[in-house]
């Protein structure tokens, strides 16, 4: 065979295979296990579709809905927070564009638990806001913690640096001559950035919106850290049926579900862009 | 960069923006810090009595000594099998031009895209069904699959940046494979394998999602603060939290630091480069 004997393929084998093990594995056991019997536990059982015709008819439609709109509100939260910043650092910031990145990067390394524990400190009654709040005009907003916009805090919060990272990218694809020219012609600011800067940032735009919107989609901690009994989310839903209902083919169900929603949001994705023109800046 | 570029009220506006989106960044690590010198069973702010007493305590735990042992382990063994990997893998990648590598490239990508705790789910099943017992050592394979993919994206761009010539260059001199690789290519993708395998360790470090569903009776520090913050809580939480995130920042400072000196030192070799117009 003339294939394997590229370099390209041996130097993909170690990874590719690696990956085969240890993600193509797990997902097509799991997409096995959505087809047993309820509270079943091994694979050798008759295939049955009802889980899913359980999982249908059943309330699960109310965390995914939550959970859609959660990552839906996020994007559009995120996106106008992040593009001034993207562009400062893609064409603004010059060397301090460096020391910028790093300061955003530096909480990803730190662990998201930590993070958001810290909003819990400062959101909670008697907490930092509130304490500091009575102390200094004497209004108290204890009531903060364990609701909706506390959720969206959290992943606003969280998710910034994924829509961010991207963005700066996107936006560094734009030639400034380009942007000149449709000025040089007449165009007004609002014009250059619909009519010029959108379309060439497109790649970037995408990678940043899609890759937040299928993160908040599987996100866990953030709803159950501040959101507290507020409302469950998909990937809640999930692990309370692997974990306390022990039922692994209606968490295989769900979590078939959830996966095909962000695949085929992914892919869509991955259809459109050239990864070494983003990544390689060719 | 007269003309189309923006006049100066914006750009002070996008600079005052970049500011204080910053400082939100921060402010959970401040308050997590903050609390953590605060002397009351159950916080409560503002703060009225100061202590060190749980930081005694922590650096005292033998539970905590155990903790951050399992985490270091794991994290150690993560960076270096995940930048042997990704090394390899981000040739194929990006260096390398071979049929089946454009979908080489979005097949890779795809566990950063999937949703974590799933994932460790997936394959909590997966360990039972093969009949392996999960422990610390399952985690650093969990935490791989996320991971291994991040560092090949890293390395990845560094590789972009590689001239191909060099390399045939060296095979045309009379170079052996294996003499390419150690004085060519692994020398210029080495930026590309250090911030690769800073990554990998700090990521591991601060993993909850995946450790979580494999680490099976062991316990990592993320894993730790979580079960202590939803019931049982002790201000240990707090001073372990701004302990971990002081290792980090440190961890960090002295990469930089090394950074700037090995730069400092290459301009020092090469003072013609370093002065030409």
């Amino acid at each position: 065979m003339n294939w394997f004997r590229q370099p390209g393929v041996a130097a993909a084998l170690p990874a590719a295979i690696f990956l085969l093990v240890g993600f193509a594995g797990p997902l097509l056991m799991v997409f096995g296990y959505s087809f047993m019997p309820e509270k079943t536990f091994t694979l050798d059982q008759a295939p049955t579709f009802e889980n899913y015709i359980s999982v249908v008819t059943d309330s699960y439609y109310i965390s995914f809905t939550w959970s859609i709109t959660l990552a839906i509100l996020t994007v559009f939260l995120l996106f106008p927070i992040c593009y001034p910043i993207a562009y400062g650092m893609a064409k603004l910031f010059g060397r301090w564009a460096n020391l910028v990145t790093a300061l955003i990067a530096v909480p990803l390394l730190i662990s998201e638990n930590i993070r958001l524990f810290g909003w819990v400190l400062v959101l909670l009654k008697n907490g930092i806001l509130d304490g500091a709040l009575q102390s200094l005009f004497g209004i108290s907003v204890s009531g903060m913690l364990y609701t909706v916009p506390a959720i969206v805090l959290g992943l606003v919060y969280v998710y910034l640096p994924f829509m961010l990272f991207p963005l700066v990218i996107g936006i560094s694809m734009i030639p400034d001559a380009v942007k000149e020219a449709a000025a040089d012609l007449g165009a007004n600011r609002w014009q250059v950035f619909r009519e010029v800067e959108l379309p060439l940032a497109m790649p970037g735009i995408l990678i940043g919106c899609i890759l937040t919107f299928v993160l908040v989609l599987g996100s866990l901690a953030e709803s159950k850290i501040l959101g507290g009994q507020a409302i469950v989310m998909i990937a809640d839903d999930v692990e309370s049926a692997f974990t306390f209902a022990q039922n692994w083919p209606k968490g295989s169900v769900l979590s078939v579900l959830l996966i095909v929603l962000s695949g085929l949001i992914v892919f869509t994705l991955f259809r459109r862009i050239d990864l070494d023109q983003v990544i390689g800046r060719r | 960069m007269a003309g189309a570029s923006p006049t100066r009220l914006p750009r002070v506006l996008i600079a005052a923006w970049t500011v204080a989106v910053l400082l939100f960044l921060y402010i959970p690590m401040m308050a997590v810090v903050l609390t953590s010198f605060s002397k009351a069973r159950y916080f409560r702010f503002p703060i009225t009595r100061w202590t060190t007493e749980w930081y005694a305590r922590t650096f005292e735990s033998l539970s905590v000594r155990d903790l951050l042992w399992t985490s270091l382990s794991v994290a150690a063994l993560v960076t270096i099998f995940s930048v042997i990997l990704a090394f390899f893998g981000a040739l194929a990648f990006a260096r390398y031009d071979w049929k089946g590598r454009k979908l080489y490239q979005r097949l890779v990508l795809l566990p950063i895209f999937f949703p974590q705790a799933v994932l460790g789910l997936a394959l909590l099943l997966w360990f039972s069904a093969l009949g392996i017992t999960t422990s610390w050592k399952t985690a650093v394979f969990a935490h791989m699959i996320w991971i291994v993919p991040i560092v090949i994206l890293i390395i990845s761009i560094q590789v972009y940046s590689f001239d191909a010539a060099l390399e045939e260059a060296a095979f045309d001199l009379g170079a052996s494979r294996w003499q390419v690789m150690k004085e060519i290519t692994l020398p210029i993708m080495s930026p590309g394998i250090v911030s690769g395998g800073i990554f990998a360790f700090l990521l591991s470090w601060g993993n909850f999602p995946l450790s979580l569903f494999s680490t099976g009776a062991d316990q990592t520090v993320p894993e730790w603060l979580y079960a202590k913050m939803v019931s049982g809580y002790t201000p240990m939480v707090p001073t372990l939290g701004s302990l971990t995130i002081s290792g980090a920042t440190v961890v960090l400072l002295i990469v930089y630091l090394a950074w700037v000196a090995v730069r400092a030192r290459k301009r020092g070799r090469r003072p013609d480069r370093a002065e030409a117009p």
